[in-house]
């Protein structure tokens, strides 16, 4: 098959597949480090729910009689699973992630019409779909216990972990920072004595703490944003926006009540906030195409995720944010245009300047 | 100071545009070779925007070069000369350098070899001449814009008189890779393309004159300052490098900071632009009274063994062009004419050059590899490309859905098929070939519409007309009986009363 010849002659040379894989490099940083801190089981989990997320799309075609390979090798099913993964408690049992990838594949992407057509993220469609079916595995964070240490399982413990269940559930784990200070909350005590244990810099900005296998390094996890930012894979409005849109509100509380509301730096760099402003909410398919749109997008995003954290039931809502706005994206894209060469925003041709001597002759009337 | 760049500020705020790999060198940086001259030259004589020329000459006779061979007909058009001295051996169909590869009429010319001129009529100073004056001579020596559009320069000119122009714009960014035949223009034959921009000032009576250079350009660009130091008004403006900087609504609104209207004419603005190519034509034409019968083509592309830039004169065939160049070195996957982002494939190199031909590239298979065209993942590379602001991704997704018209209301008129969306976009969707195919389709279902429409009119008409002719005839026969009746009543009256 040969498409019609036609202008331009002459190509960028970027393709799909080579935009997945930048992501995936910057992924990868954040993502062995959350191997090393989680080791054999989240290593396990990883592999499953990856796996699954790719045999859900080659089933969903076979079943459309489409070609499989061609979508299957330009990487975004591959990169789909990947975030499902990382944002999976890391010692989830096996089933979680294998339901979550094929859910996300096939639910997510495929009901829609495959690649570019899912009006929602499909990772978050089925991190959400998990928490809600399962909240109790869904929740269960444990406590790092970095590779090569005495602490860590290996590798016949850490498969049996995954796929056997956890021995004794309660003994390794805690809670998430996000989750403990809204339990705390809940309890009456005040967010500066609940937050004290968590106050070490090392847990919050190094990543050592409970939480989801990839979102625990924020620091990696801006690194690789900046990464992609600066190959040019997103623009900066979305990732900028979202944050901006969780800091400025947090700040500002934080300056009203302290006691009551965490800081800035607490929301930047707990939960999910980094790992969703840099590489879910710029997913391109669900989000708008103007550079208006995406701020606005990126805004919603964030405001969301505040409110959900701060007044919601869940102590983490960035997956909820990120689907609310997927949802209003179509919207945004409909009504945030920007302003085309020589029209006016309502899409008007600019009117001709008027002549010199119309304007003569009008200032030389009554 | 009359060498004035674009400030940071300006360069930063540009956010349109691509910068593909300019491939420029080495051809731009060897002078300009002139083509030997071929035994037969063909002129096809539809080689600018707007009516065919008539052929002036008959088959045998003998021309000069520069010598009148055809005549313009009708207000946009354009004259040909005889580009070298000879016989006038056919005048018949001949293929025409278009993608369709079908022939079109055409005169061809057997060269005598003396390349004898006819006689030239050069004013004495063409600044004395009435601004009429020059744009008569232009149009009598067949300029048309020489950067592909092809437009006769004589009306843009002569509409120049009728609006005030303030600013004449100089088109020296040849944005487009590949290109290099204004770049050796500007370094070899400054002062005339200084000369020819002053005539056109002259011409539309505009006070500045403001050259645009892409920045990539540093030899043209000191050439052009040097040739441009005794005059006031004439101001060489270095701009950014990046496509498409050398289209006329992108070079206006980085040189003077005003947007063209959407249904509007530069002129609306006050400004006009014309080709560093067009003024250096204008200066021959008026200054030295020689017609428009040669140019300088690139000749570049992978497959080609020497790429380089020929003075040819117009006729010449492709083929001879690439042979001067040492021939190709591999067979030629695509032939272009023109620039590899916005020129026309051929089917072959046995068409001849026309005013227009910029340049004729021979790609290698490397340089044009083609990928199957894959979903749209909205990554909105192309809403930062286009240059008009568009949103590519979702007048492409409309037109696939059949729905051109919708696609109007997202600009699909505004597009300037620059292809810097096709260029950038990772999936390999030909957007500018939708865009095309759409803007082509409406314009056909407006001329269907058009068609109705009179149709209807003329019917309604005839049946108003039916209507109006019966009640004219109903009423005349009134009246004649009426009047039959009053006669009859008189005679009747005449005679009681007789």
């Amino acid at each position: 098959m040969s498409a019609p010849i036609h202008a331009p002659h002459a190509h960028a040379g970027t393709t799909v597949q080579r935009i997945m894989l930048a992501v995936m490099a910057a992924l990868a940083p954040a993502t062995l480090y959350g191997f090393w801190l989680y080791g054999w089981p989240a290593i396990v989990l990883w592999c499953v729910t990856v796996g699954s997320a790719a045999l859900g799309e080659a089933f969903a075609l076979r079943l459309a009689e489409r070609p499989v390979a061609p979508a299957l090798s330009d990487g975004s099913v591959v990169l789909t699973g990947w975030l499902l993964a990382l944002s999976l408690p890391p010692w989830a049992p096996w089933w979680i992630g294998a339901l979550g990838g094929a859910f996300a594949a096939i639910v997510g992407k495929q009901v829609f019409g495959g690649i570019g057509q899912n009006l929602f993220n499909p990772a978050m469609i089925a991190r959400v779909a998990l928490l809600i079916s399962f909240p109790v595995e869904m929740t269960r964070w444990v406590a790092p216990a970095p590779l090569f240490t005495d602490a860590a399982p290996g590798l016949l413990q850490g498969l049996s972990i995954a796929f056997l269940g956890l021995p004794d559930a309660d003994a390794v784990t805690s809670a998430s920072l996000l989750g403990h200070a809204k339990t705390e909350l809940s309890r009456g005590i005040a967010l500066g004595a609940a937050l004290q244990a968590h106050a070490d810099p090392a847990a919050l900005f190094g990543g050592v703490r409970p939480g989801s296998l990839g979102e625990t390094s924020a620091l990696l996890l801006l690194a690789g944003g900046l990464l992609l930012l600066w190959l040019r894979v997103f623009t900066w409005h979305i990732p900028a926006a979202m944050l901006a849109a969780v800091a400025l509100p947090a700040a500002a509380l934080h300056a009203l009540d302290p006691q009551r509301y965490a800081d800035a730096g607490v929301h930047l760099f707990s939960g999910g906030l980094m790992l969703g402003a840099w590489f879910i909410a710029t997913d391109p398919v669900t989000s708008p195409g103007s550079r208006g749109g995406q701020l606005l997008f990126g805004a919603g995003c964030g405001l969301l995720t505040y409110v959900i954290r701060t007044w919601g039931g869940y102590p983490e809502g960035v997956a909820f944010a990120v689907l609310l706005m997927n949802a209003v994206t179509p919207v945004i894209d409909r009504y945030v245009k920007p302003r085309i060469y020589g029209r006016t925003r309502r899409g008007e041709g600019f009117a001709p300047p008027p002549r010199k001597w119309l304007r003569l002759k009008r200032r030389s009337g009554p | 100071m009359n060498s004035p760049s674009i400030g940071w500020l300006k360069r930063v705020s540009l956010r349109w545009g691509v910068h593909p790999e300019s491939r420029k060198r080495p051809a731009a940086d060897l002078p300009v070779a002139v083509l030997p001259l071929p035994a037969r030259l063909h002129l096809p004589l539809l080689q600018h925007i707007g009516a065919p020329a008539k052929p002036v000459v008959t088959v045998g006779q003998r021309v000069r070069k520069g010598e009148l061979i055809a005549q313009s007909q009708g207000n946009i058009s354009a004259p040909l000369h005889a580009p070298t001295s000879g016989r006038i051996a056919a005048i018949a169909d001949f293929p025409a350098p278009h993608p369709s590869g079908l022939s079109a009429p055409a005169i061809t010319i057997e060269a005598d070899g003396e390349d004898r001129w006819t006689e030239l009529d050069p004013p004495a100073d063409p600044f004395a001449l009435p601004p009429q004056e020059v744009a008569a001579r232009v149009a009598a020596a067949g300029v048309v814009g020489m950067g592909g559009a092809t437009f006769p320069s004589s009306v843009k000119l002569a509409l120049g008189r009728r609006v005030a122009v303030g600013t004449l714009v100089v088109n020296g960014g040849e944005c487009e890779p590949y290109l290099s035949c204004d770049d050796r223009l500007m370094r070899e034959r400054a002062a005339g393309a200084v000369d020819g921009m002053r005539i056109i000032r002259h011409a539309i009576g505009a006070r500045e004159i403001l050259c645009g250079i892409e920045d990539n350009k540093p030899e043209a660009l000191a050439a052009m300052r040097a040739a441009a130091e005794p005059f006031a008004e004439v101001k060489i403006v270095a701009v950014p490098s990046r496509y498409p900087m050398g289209s006329d609504k992108q070079l206006i609104q980085v040189l003077t900071g005003k947007e063209v209207p959407a249904d509007g004419r530069a002129a609306d603005v006050g400004v006009l632009v014309h080709n560093v190519g067009t003024a250096h034509a204008v200066h021959r034409a008026v200054r030295l009274g020689q017609p428009l019968v040669s140019r300088i083509v690139t000749v570049n592309g992978g497959a080609v063994a020497a790429p380089r830039n020929l003075e040819v004169p117009v006729g010449a065939l492709l083929s001879e062009l690439v042979e001067a160049c040492g021939g190709c070195v591999e067979a030629p996957a695509r032939l272009v004419m023109g620039g590899p982002m916005m020129g026309h494939p051929l089917p072959s190199l046995d068409v001849p050059v026309i005013k227009g031909t910029s340049g004729i590239l021979a790609l290698s298979r490397a340089e044009v590899e083609q990928r199957r065209e894959a979903p749209c993942i909205r990554c909105a590379r192309c809403v930062g490309a286009c240059p008009m602001n568009l949103l590519p991704l979702e007048m492409s997704a409309l037109i696939r859905a059949g729905e051109a018209e919708a696609a109007v209301d997202w600009g699909l008129k505004d597009c300037i098929a620059c292809g810097s969306c096709s260029y950038v976009c990772p999936a390999h969707i030909p957007l500018v070939h939708y865009f095309d195919h759409a803007k082509g389709e409406l314009a056909a279902r407006e001329r269907a519409k058009m068609k109705q429409e009179a149709t209807r009119q003329l019917a309604e008409q005839r049946s108003l007309r039916m209507a109006r002719e019966a009640q004219e005839k109903a009423e005349a026969a009134a009246r004649r009986k009426a009047e039959r009746e009053r006669a009859k009543a008189a005679k009747v009256a005449a005679e009681a009363a007789a």
